[in-house]
């Protein structure tokens, strides 16, 4: 297995899987005028390495799915750049996007309805494999390779229908039809929230052993922190379309800089009675994407907030290693002239 | 890692069940031939196609002999089972005979429908937006008029004679088809798998023919189903208008029209073709439905 991924590796492990470069998506809104655009995803950039997993935080609606279907070119984005392994997507010199379809996969939240209802879950597997030109005998067999490597007995679950099986065996079962064209990538969106706790924690250490297994790289979404912090390497905080911080997994859990990423963090309940908070650390709903707030997106909601935060939007800070930590707040940068930025 | 690792080993001691290694067609016959109430519809159906096929060797009589002197005989005179029509032609020998344009009437008006019109509804129903809007909008003007009217508008202007009887109704059905399919497809459309199948890198077609076909084609066969008994009865409207089947030609829906006048001298002769024609379409819908709860591998 690895030496076929070292045939494909072209930049060398230095080099970043993938880079998305101010990556745009607004949709227009509908019911509302004909200028209204939701800025689903806005100015998103970010670098992915090899082999390691990045996690993607936000609430809901922060465009973390709009994201994932805009790194698969599932929708069409607005500006903005995508470079696979050193080849721009889509440009005229780079890497097709059939080429890229075959090298990052995806596994999606509903584990119902990623499923044709009417396919015995082994021709689901089968597809993919069979779509790239494998004979359709040659495709099943691979299919059911796959089911025993994600654990399930191919002849006991690969000719059942989707309602014959549980949540669990039908994400795994996701993940083998993922898995099946052997990509580099696969994007995760929010592949285990709809788990209950005890096969959450099951699929996630499957996920891990099929990394190592296959020396993949994961975009793992999610709102649960807890699993975020478990399997990420690196993690990516969104708010309202905006890339608000990054940084090593356990730099952003300890030691979190940007506000909303501390409140995110103060929303989970901690195990120590004497340690709950009284207040919510967030306050309101986050504003519509449809008319964000000007400057930072977080200023209404942010406890810091003066008025520069309402007229400059502050930049995410460069980052140009894998570790640095950087968090797009006026407070981090000194020339900002907030009050509290001369730490 | 434990989990995958020690998973095939105990696959090697099961012993596999062999039988369930079959596709989804492959499984939706089987569960067809273990439904006896389908199987026994579906050969009653056969028998009324086999009648149809073989009527010449079948009736007893030449079905257009006529006679004065043999006129609404009743059931079992000189020979002629079911009795004579009001223009002494042997009922029975009509009836096999009458099976022939009957099924041609219910079965091709449909199966035209079904191709033509499912295809347009797919196709509208996967690409959505402008394409979608001009197909069925399109179609909402054949939803204008009654289909009764419609299909006797158009036979009458295309003159009367099966063939163009035949068109009259593929094209009256055809809107209400586009719409089964286009519904059955945009449902099914804006499902994940389908997102996952392209992203997998598979093109349009390859999508439709291996996951929206399979998905959209159940509501469409059962809605097809329950058109052929519709069609035979408009069929003979069209025919009792002088605009379908031509007489002589014995054709169930013209036979019921004619021997209507003849209701208080043979009622059991007057009643056949209708139970002929009831027969008939109970027996497809009843078939479809089976073939329904054969697709249907949730059920």
């Amino acid at each position: 297995m690895s030496a076929t991924a070292d045939q494909r590796d072209i930049g060398g492990p230095a080099q970043p899987l993938l880079i998305a470069r101010n990556l745009a998506k607004h949709f227009a809104a509908r019911g509302a005028s004909k200028s209204a655009r939701v800025r689903a995803v806005d100015d998103v950039s970010f670098t992915l390495f090899k082999g390691e997993t990045l996690g993607i935080v936000g609430e809901s609606g922060c465009g973390k799915s709009t994201l994932a279907r805009l790194l698969l070119h599932l929708i069409q984005r607005d500006s903005g750049e995508l470079i696979f392994d050193g080849e721009p997507v889509g440009a005229p010199r780079g890497i097709t996007v059939a080429a890229l379809r075959r090298n990052v996969q995806m596994v999606f939240q509903d584990s119902y309805s990623s499923l044709n209802p009417r396919m015995p879950v082994q021709d689901s597997v089968a597809f993919g494999p069979f779509v790239h030109g494998r004979r359709k005998s040659e495709a099943r067999r691979a299919a059911r390779d796959m089911l025993v490597k994600v654990g399930l007995n191919p002849d006991l679950f690969g000719p059942r229908y989707p309602h014959e099986l549980s949540g669990g065996q039908k994400q795994r079962v996701n993940i083998a039809r993922a898995l099946a064209i052997e990509p580099r990538m696969v994007i995760l969106d929010e592949a285990v929230s709809a788990l209950d706790k005890s096969v959450e924690a099951q699929v996630l250490n499957l996920l891990r052993a099929l990394k190592q297994q296959f020396n993949l790289t994961y975009l793992f979404i999610s709102h649960d922190l807890n699993v975020v912090r478990y399997i990420s390497d690196r993690v990516l905080v969104m708010y309202l379309g905006r890339v608000v911080e990054l940084g090593p997994s356990e730099a952003i859990f300890i030691q979190p800089l940007h506000p909303y990423t501390r409140a995110l963090l103060g929303s989970q309940p901690s195990m120590d009675p004497a340690h709950r908070i009284e207040q919510p650390p967030v306050t309101g709903d986050p504003p519509s994407p449809i008319d964000p707030p000007s400057g930072c997106r977080f200023h209404p909601r942010c406890p810091f907030a003066e008025p520069v935060c309402a007229q400059r939007s502050p930049e995410l800070g460069a980052w140009r290693e894998r570790d640095s930590h950087v968090a797009a707040c006026h407070m981090l940068d000194p020339a900002s002239g907030h009050s509290k930025a001369m730490q | 890692m434990s989990q995958t690792a020690a998973l095939p080993a105990t696959f090697a001691d099961e012993t596999s069940p062999a039988e369930r290694v079959r596709g989804y067609w492959g499984t939706v016959g089987y569960r067809l031939r273990h439904d006896p109430v389908t199987l026994f519809f579906g050969a009653i159906v056969l028998l009324i196609v086999l009648m149809a096929i073989f009527a010449p060797l079948l009736a007893p009589f030449d079905p257009y002999k006529e006679s004065v002197v043999l006129r609404l005989k009743p059931w079992g005179y000189r020979g002629h089972t079911l009795g004579t029509d009001e223009l002494g032609r042997d009922l029975l020998s009509r009836l096999i005979y009458g099976a022939r344009s009957s099924l041609l009437m219910g079965l091709v008006p449909v199966a035209i429908a079904t191709f033509l019109g499912g295809t347009l509804g797919v196709i509208g129903g996967y690409a959505g937006r402008r394409v979608n809007a001009v197909i069925m909008r399109t179609m909402d003007v054949f939803y204008a008029f009654p289909s009764v009217l419609l299909a006797v508008a158009i036979s009458g202007a295309m003159g009367g004679g099966m063939v163009n009887g035949m068109t009259a109704l593929a094209l009256v059905f055809i809107p209400a088809m586009c719409r089964v399919a286009e519904t059955a497809t945009a449902q099914v459309r804006s499902l994940d798998f389908i997102e996952a199948a392209r992203a997998t890198g598979a093109g349009t077609l390859t999508i439709v023919r291996y996951h929206v076909l399979g998905n959209v084609l159940g509501p469409v066969f059962i809605y097809a189903s329950s058109l052929v008994s519709v069609s035979i009865l408009l069929a003979s409207g069209l025919s009792f208008l002088g605009l379908g089947v031509k007489p002589p030609t014995p054709d169930w829906g013209l036979m019921l029209s004619t021997l209507r006048q003849s209701i208080y001298v043979v009622p059991l002769s007057c009643a056949l073709p209708g139970a002929a024609i009831f027969v008939t379409s109970i027996c497809f819908n009843l078939v479809s439905d089976g073939i329904r709860s054969a697709m249907d591998v949730r059920l």
